[in-house]
């Protein structure tokens, strides 16, 4: 994948890769050199005295059984909005593609929550369900419903995990249509003359050729649940009710800059930044691979 | 379609319809809330209907602000402007320039050079936030339009775009370049730049929409209320100490301002956003 025919200058290469190299220098390399630094000593509130502890604050970490639920909870939110995000997406994404005439009409109507911020998206909801006067709080009231998520963990995990789906719907949705309009349609047609009804044309033909694209969107929402939801969690539940929606990167946030506990705060950054590899190696490694476009 | 079923046709649209209700309700809802006055949205059932105070409100929320902070809507709407423009457009600046010398030139360290981009993919901000915070402040940019735009402008995924796409460009459009007499830079601005009209339009769209969406890191750095985006603005007008605190109609005007502008974005130029979406993943 190289040019055969390329310029040549000993500076000018140089000159022009030193912004982008300076800043991922300065504001990455460095940072994170910094935290794996930190992340073995254990250093006072007020940042005047270091002590090496070697692998304490992981042990600690480890230990933690407050670190190990946040670990729990991450995870169980993650699955939620994956495949809430998922199903629904794709059920919009089969639909939108049998109708071809409009198929774009819908992709327009469809595609927006993508703008929408995670925090006003986080806004938009609450406003919903505020207890006191959220319209769907209104009505889940009129159902029967006891609806509190300030104070009920399930409704607070379960209402997080309903605004990261939204908002991730449409990003799923795009590339779900993607994959399915480049299914060959003469593919379906001759299933169809065999007398294979649509359900059957769905789970025998269209979803195993959509497995990659699955797959694909999979390990992004993974990435996007673990790392992009700060601000739902932020707006919406603040973490609680108790700990019951402090997901990892909230703790991190939470520990690091209203704990003031450095060194703990480093090493759950140091864990993260372990997470983003192994995920980005997944999809780099087996994504690329197998999904084509 | 493969074959008529009236059936599935009515399923079809039924579940479409209802999908997008669904994804639009809360929005919709949002711009109704913005339109009322403090007693009706009060109203439990909250009626769905707009309300007629828009103009009002909206006058409110961009002279005055809203709640503890009361901060001009007016001016958090240009703090997230200047943001999302900042990085949109530094992000694409600097990542051409480093596609063009990793793609156009031979060079020792090409790629190590390389790699250390590629790896900053699998650095996001949120896992290192305290040590980033560090250096912010050590270098003096906290409170300041450069803290809030230039730790975040680095981007391995538009570099790659532009890679990509100048991986197609015909060998001999250079070498015609070069026969005429053509050094690089004049190479990359007469020709290169404008045939990437398209990738930039779309790496333009998802930036300026990233960029507008910020919401950890201004939270973080700009202490100074009077530098906060509006994104930020918006969940700190929501008192955390009772109901009855909260300007919800207020509130939800100035959540309808910050939608406004990324999904004009968006409706505007969604040919370009696709694009800029799909090809950014591959």
């Amino acid at each position: 994948m190289d040019k055969k025919v390329v310029f040549h200058s000993r500076w000018l290469p140089y000159l022009l890769l030193a912004p982008q190299l300076a800043i991922t220098v300065i504001f990455f390399f460095l940072p994170a050199g910094e935290a794996l630094y930190q992340s073995l000593y254990l250093q006072d509130a007020f940042g005047l005295g270091m002590q090496f502890v070697g692998f304490d604050n992981f042990t600690r970490l480890f230990t933690d059984p407050l670190y190990l639920s946040s670990f729990q909870i991450t995870g169980f939110f993650a699955v939620g909005v994956a495949i809430l995000g998922l199903t629904s997406a794709l059920l919009l994404a089969y639909f939108a593609d049998r109708v071809l005439r409009m198929a774009s009409f819908f992709k327009t109507l469809l595609i927006w929550p993508y703008a929408v911020a995670p925090a006003v998206a986080g806004v938009l909801w609450l406003f919903l369900f505020n207890p006191s006067i959220g319209l769907i709080a209104y009505w889940l009231k009129m159902m029967g419903v006891s609806w509190n998520y300030l104070l009920n963990s399930e409704q607070a995990m379960g209402l997080v995990i309903l605004i990261a789906a939204w908002k991730q719907i449409s990003y799923n949705f795009l590339f779900f249509l993607a994959g399915l309009q480049s299914i060959p349609k003469s593919l379906l047609e001759a299933a169809s003359i065999d007398g294979a009804g649509p359900w059957k044309r769905f789970w025998s033909i269209t979803f195993p050729l959509l497995s990659p694209t699955t797959f694909f969107l999979l390990v992004v929402n993974v990435v996007y649940a673990f790392f992009d939801t700060f601000a739902i969690i932020d707006a919406v539940t603040q973490g609680g009710p108790g700990k019951s929606t402090e997901i990892l990167v909230f703790k991190v946030y939470q520990d690091g800059f209203k704990g003031l506990d450095i060194g703990g705060s480093a090493a759950q950054s140091v864990v993260l930044m372990a997470i983003v590899v192994g995920l980005t190696i997944v999809q780099f490694r087996y994504v690329e691979r197998k999904v084509e476009y | 379609m493969l074959e008529r079923r009236p059936y599935l046709d009515l399923l079809t649209y039924t579940v479409l319809t209802l999908g997008v209700i669904i994804i639009a309700f809360p929005v919709y809802l949002t711009v109704v809330a913005s339109t009322m006055s403090a007693e009706q949205i009060l109203a439990v059932p909250m009626p769905v209907l707009p309300g007629g105070h828009f103009i009002e409100n909206i006058r409110t929320v961009l002279g005055r602000g809203v709640g503890e902070s009361a901060n001009p809507v007016g001016t958090m709407m240009w703090n997230s402007f200047i943001m999302a423009m900042g990085i949109a457009v530094g992000k694409i600046s600097i990542s051409i320039l480093s596609a063009f010398a990793v793609v156009y030139f031979r060079f020792p360290f090409r790629r190590l050079c390389f790699w250390m981009i590629f790896i900053t993919l699998m650095l996001p901000i949120e896992v290192r936030i305290m040590p980033t915070y560090q250096v912010v402040s050590d270098l003096g940019m906290l409170n300041s339009y450069g803290g809030l735009i230039i730790p975040i402008i680095a981007s391995a995924t538009a570099t790659f775009l532009f890679r990509q796409f100048f991986m197609t460009v015909p060998d001999e459009l250079t070498e015609a370049a070069r026969i005429d007499g053509a050094g690089p830079l004049r190479f990359f601005k007469d020709i290169l730049l404008p045939l990437s009209r398209t990738t930039i339009a779309a790496l333009f769209v998802i930036q300026f929409i990233y960029g507008w969406n910020q919401y950890l890191w201004p939270l973080l750095i700009t202490t100074d209320k009077s530098l906060s985006p509006v994104v930020v603005g918006v969940t700190q007008m929501i008192s955390r100490s009772g109901d009855a605190a909260t300007d919800w109609n207020l509130v939800m005007t100035a959540a309808t301002l910050a939608m406004l502008p990324p999904a004009l974005v968006v409706l505007l130029m969604q040919r370009w956003f696709v694009k800029g979406l799909v090809d950014s993943e591959k």
